[in-house]
């Protein structure tokens, strides 16, 4: 990912406006869960388009627009394209934005049938086939992954961007930082399926520090062999339907994800 | 402004709420002829994706319908799927659970309180300005959600989107010390929600009271949160099974989010005001004073005080989450494991092979919004057959309506602005979560030519 292209405009404060598109509002929380840095952040910037926290709205352009959410209907795909005219910087966050997140799930079913086992009249029902995430409708300038993205690495993006510099975000691993927590490995001591060595670190390891394997919710690291992950987990008594399972979650469609399930689907 | 006697009020995209609404008021000759809140928030279809996964995902998926109470999702989906096992938990794992849900209660609360409902209250259009006009007051909410947020996290591993909730109990008991430290905070929460009960008292009720029939869980004894059976103001007492076949969803044309109705007739309310109305006598103390000395009765039927039962709630989540802090003792073992059926013994029990009708299980509890009820049926294998869930807000939708006939009503005489703004208060009331009933709410106040 780049740095911003251009520090925020004039001696003002930077514009910022947050967006939702299909999601569940945990990433924009992510940002009112800043209880310690809330008000100094809202004064370090100019809040002009935030729908969850105020009724105020100013119009764009917006130095920063922050996108919740994935594209799962055609007025939404017209939408982000209006968004992102408005935005010089637009950063995607969380696993909908930059993933399609879990609605990636109906790229792999029929939408028909899911309009008729949930809705009674799929008449009044209108969406798209499939999930996709911004990226795939407009340019993005940065993507903070994570369901729910990690809040501090939110404030870390923001921060950044004030300053001009790049966002120190990691590509690493999940082992990496769950070595640094001192875990015993679940894969290796528990034969517990374990996406951590194929998932980008940001979380801090939460899952493998409860007992629990990874389940990929921040995306795939940088650089990934999951084949290697599927071929051990395999060795351990994991079958193709469950190989499916745990490549297919909340980032169903990173695309690493999404052939090394569809490699054991049958 | 209302010399006109044709007109609408139109909010096109509802802020403050959680999700994408919008609100719809037509008058005709000075009386209201049409209510509409419309929820255009994409369809989610999350019962279709949990068809085919594993019970023990069902927590962390269904969590992903709502950032703002996930942990609701994971407790309704966790009873739901042991019912279908037929397996009971400890009560030290039912106590974590409660715990945990006092965390919820107070972010998801302090946040509704003071981010989203007091503005209205002082015509200002955010916390944030209110924090100019009253800095303590927005200090002390991001102090209280804080210190819900912290028992999230030191009880579920993350505040958006636990990690530690599964079927059965937890992954992992939180230590003891981590639990015991949890009691300094939580002083100061309840020294901030008694004085959130003081604040809010005092604001400005628009004098409007609601025939509500009130649905809530009741847990004898005890506020209800994570467990109880389903009751009414109408005289309706039964299981939260029983409940999923007498709540009879109904899906319109304006609405991804479906509507609920008893027996397919009677609207219902569900949320604080039903929790209250139905159990206040069994409040932990400090907030049976604080709700007295605010002035509310048995019951309270002014949905603009809503925000006085929120406040009254943070004061028990509070007194709750203190008294299972004190006394907790990690569970052992942290979770009871599931008797996954085999297909050998469905076959052996007589049936056959593909064809058994799965295990079935409803499960509900209260979220921060109101009653949350979920049912599963459960295959051999321990995949998901089928999947129901309903969400406090697509039962809320009817009675939102009918408060908004009523604020159109009593507010002809308002200007246009004030009415939109009064339409869109009595949205707030109720603190919708939109994203969980489908995910969208826009509210418009317009004039009809």
């Amino acid at each position: 990912m780049t740095a911003p292209a251009a520090p925020p405009s004039g001696p003002g404060r930077p514009s910022v406006a947050v967006w939702k598109f299909a999601s569940c509002d945990g990433c924009q929380l992510s940002l009112l869960d800043l209880e310690d840095e809330l008000l100094a952040l809202v004064a370090a910037v100019d809040i002009r388009y935030f729908l969850e926290m105020t009724r105020a709205v100013v119009e764009g352009p917006y130095d920063i627009s922050l996108v919740e959410g994935s594209i799962t209907t055609a007025h939404d795909a017209e939408r982000i394209q209006a968004v992102r005219e408005s935005s010089r910087f637009l950063v995607t966050i969380g696993a909908c934005a930059t993933a399609g997140g879990i609605q990636g799930l109906r790229n792999y079913a029929d939408v028909g049938d899911y309009v008729a086992s949930v809705y009674a009249n799929p008449g009044y029902i209108e969406t798209l086939s499939t999930s996709t995430p911004i990226s795939a409708h407009v340019p993005v300038d940065f993507e903070l992954r994570g369901c729910p993205v990690n809040r501090y690495q939110l404030l870390e993006v923001l921060t950044a961007y004030l300053a001009g510099r790049a966002p120190r975000v990691p590509g690493f691993p999940v082992c990496q930082e769950c070595k640094a927590a001192a875990n015993v490995c679940v894969l290796v001591a528990a034969g517990t399926p374990c996406l951590g060595p194929v998932t980008r670190a940001g979380c801090g390891a939460l899952c493998p520090s409860v007992g629990r394997g990874c389940f990929g919710c921040f995306g795939p690291a940088a650089t990934v062999n999951t084949a290697a992950l599927a071929s051990r987990l395999t060795d351990d008594g994991a079958r193709p339907a469950e190989l499916v399972r745990i490549f297919r979650s909340f980032t169903a469609n990173a695309p690493e994800f999404a052939r090394e399930s569809r490699s054991h689907d049958s | 402004m209302t010399h006109n006697r044709n007109y609408s009020v139109d909010v096109g995209a509802l802020a403050r709420v959680e999700g994408e609404g919008a609100l719809h008021v037509v008058v005709r000759d000075g009386s209201v002829s049409e209510v509409a809140l419309n929820i255009y928030e994409p369809p989610r279809f999350f019962e279709a994706f949990l068809v085919g996964r594993r019970y023990d995902e069902i927590p962390d998926i269904a969590a992903r319908i709502c950032g703002i109470c996930p942990v609701a999702y994971q407790m309704s989906s966790c009873a739901a799927a042991e019912d279908a096992f037929g397996v009971a938990v400890s009560r030290q794992i039912q106590d974590l659970r409660r715990l945990l849900y006092c965390g919820e209660w107070l972010q998801s609360h302090a946040l509704h309180v003071y981010f989203l409902h007091a503005p209205d209250f002082f015509g200002l259009e955010d916390a944030v300005a209110l924090a100019e006009r009253d800095h303590s007051a927005v200090e002390r909410g991001l102090s209280l959600k804080k210190t819900g947020n912290k028992i999230m996290e030191t009880v579920g591993g993350r505040a958006v989107h636990p990690v530690n909730v599964r079927v059965g109990g937890f992954y992992k008991a939180p230590a003891q010390a981590a639990v015991r430290a949890l009691a300094e905070p939580l002083h100061r929460a309840l020294d901030a929600s008694l004085e959130t009960v003081r604040w809010v008292s005092g604001f400005d009720f628009p004098d409007i009271e609601n025939d509500y029939t009130f649905v809530s869980l009741r847990d004898p004894g005890r506020y209800p949160m994570e467990v109880g059976r389903v009751v009414s103001s109408s005289g309706l007492d039964c299981t939260p099974a029983e409940f999923a076949e007498i709540a009879v969803e109904e899906h319109v044309a304006r609405s991804t989010a479906l509507h609920s109705r008893l027996f397919g007739r009677e609207p219902y309310l569900t949320g604080p005001l039903s929790r209250y109305a139905l159990n206040s006598e069994a409040l932990t103390p400090l907030a049976k004073e604080a709700a007295a000395a605010a002035g509310l009765g048995r019951e309270c039927r002014n949905p603009f005080k809503s925000i006085v039962v929120r406040a009254v709630e943070l004061v028990f989540a509070c007194e709750e989450a203190l008294r299972l802090v004190e006394t907790y003792e990690a569970p052992v073992p942290p979770a009871i494991n599931m008797p996954v059926p085999t297909a050998a013994r469905a076959l052996s029990d007589g049936e056959q092979a593909g064809t058994s009708d799965g295990l079935v299980g409803a499960g509900a509890t209260e979220a921060p919004r109101g009653l949350l009820f979920h049912v599963y049926e459960i295959d051999a294998e321990g995949l998901v057959r089928k999947a129901r869930i309903v969400p406090p807000t697509a039962q809320n939708q009817l009675p939102i309506e009918a408060d908004l006939r009523r604020v159109a009503e009593t507010g002809l005489d308002l200007s246009h602005d004030e009415l939109t703004r009064r339409a869109e208060q009595a949205v707030r009331n109720h603190d919708p979560c939109i994203s969980c009933a489908a995910h969208f709410l826009d509210v418009t106040v317009e004039t009809v030519p």
